[in-house]
């Protein structure tokens, strides 16, 4: 095993203080982000926060020369995912709502804390002392060292090892597409409830006009057709019966 | 001065960790759903991290499928919240109780 450690770490690039400063400024940018997730109570800053977070992510990645992956995190997360998040956020007007001093249930908070504390605490510890397995199993896989890059090693492993996981992704995504499509689109009942309100909204109109001193009976009937298109039938309702064929006359016309 | 697996694989648990914390501590569903993301994000900072030092390409062939199922996750979460939000005006997940028995 540390024959091969060494062959390997003589492969590798030797990691000196630069690379140890991107990764104490990486860690850094990563949990700014992910305190300001967290501790944030508006949605739209907890959104950024989690940019942060992700371009941090990506820098790690490129510090563990992983090129390819640093620019799809950057991509996928940073320009769709989180577009995503600040979308709904924008479109349901979710923002400044949400309640931190309530807590429905007693004692959850603290009860997390020290959970994940000792979760997290357990497996530093197992992780600190532990040999991991750098040796045989390493043998078995795919380099990552190829002829062509790493974007080709990549691309030749998921097409070729990862086959099956591949068509299953893209299953997976026509699945959630539809998924999509259903869950938000497919209320037709409740959007027609919503257009049927809207116009049960402006009845009050039609009946103010029903009852107003010249009440539309002395209308022909396309006028007050009309009239109930322009949306401004109380007010044209109000005035002489004659002038009111045109639907879309102010008031200063109709006095004319 | 080296960066060794165990700092790469204390900055994941840190992270997981802190996704964990604000998964269980928040009650917004889309907060949760961005502690998720800081969840996956921590897994795939370990998958990398080991795949360099094992110089194993499937670390990183499950860093992609982990961000594919991560995109197709939050569609349809976020679909779902949408879909919740039309019947009542709240992302708030102790008010979600309809199916409740």
């Amino acid at each position: 095993m540390t024959g091969f450690l060494a062959i390997h770490a003589s492969a590798m690039v030797a990691t000196t203080l630069p690379d140890a400063i991107v990764f104490a400024v990486a860690a850094l940018i990563i949990l700014a982000g992910a305190v300001g997730v967290i501790v944030e109570r508006n949605p739209v800053h907890s959104a950024l926060g989690l940019v942060i977070a992700l371009f941090g992510v990506a820098l790690i990645f490129l510090l563990l020369k992983d090129d390819f992956l640093a620019a799809v995190q950057i991509i996928v997360y940073a320009g769709a995912i989180v577009v995503l998040f600040l979308f709904v956020i924008m479109f349901l007007g979710v923002d400044k709502r949400e309640v931190i001093a309530r807590e429905s249930l007693r004692g959850q908070r603290p009860l997390a804390l020290a959970l994940v504390l000792l979760a997290a605490v357990g497996i530093l510890l197992l992780g600190a002392g532990a040999h991991y397995a750098l040796g045989a199993s390493a043998a078995t896989g795919t380099a990552t060292n190829q002829p062509g890059g790493e974007v080709a090693a990549l691309g030749r492993s998921i097409f070729t090892t990862y086959l099956l996981p591949f068509e299953a992704t893209a299953a997976l995504f026509i699945i959630a597409i539809l998924g999509a499509v259903v869950l938000t689109k497919g209320r037709g009942t409740l959007s027609q409830e919503r257009r049927e309100d809207s116009p049960a909204g402006d009845e009050p109109d039609d009946v103010s006009m029903s009852d107003g001193p010249g009440s539309s009976e002395d209308l022909d009937v396309g006028a007050g057709e009309q009239v109930e298109g322009s949306g401004s039938a109380g007010e044209v309702a109000s005035v002489s019966t004659s002038v009111v064929r045109v639907p879309g006359a102010t008031s200063q016309e109709v006095e004319e | 001065m080296t960066v060794s697996l165990q700092w790469y694989i204390g900055l994941s648990v840190v992270l997981f960790g802190m996704g964990a914390l604000g998964l269980l501590i928040r009650r917004n569903v889309l907060v949760m759903y961005m502690c998720i993301e800081l969840m996956l994000n921590a897994a795939n900072i370990a998958f990398v991290a080991f795949a360099e030092k094992l110089n194993d390409i499937g670390g990183q062939a499950a860093v992609f499928f982990v961000l594919v199922v991560a995109a197709a996750e939050v569609v349809v979460g976020l679909g779902i919240v949408v879909a919740i939000f039309r019947r009542r005006p709240d992302t708030t997940v102790d008010d979600l109780h309809m199916m409740k028995g």
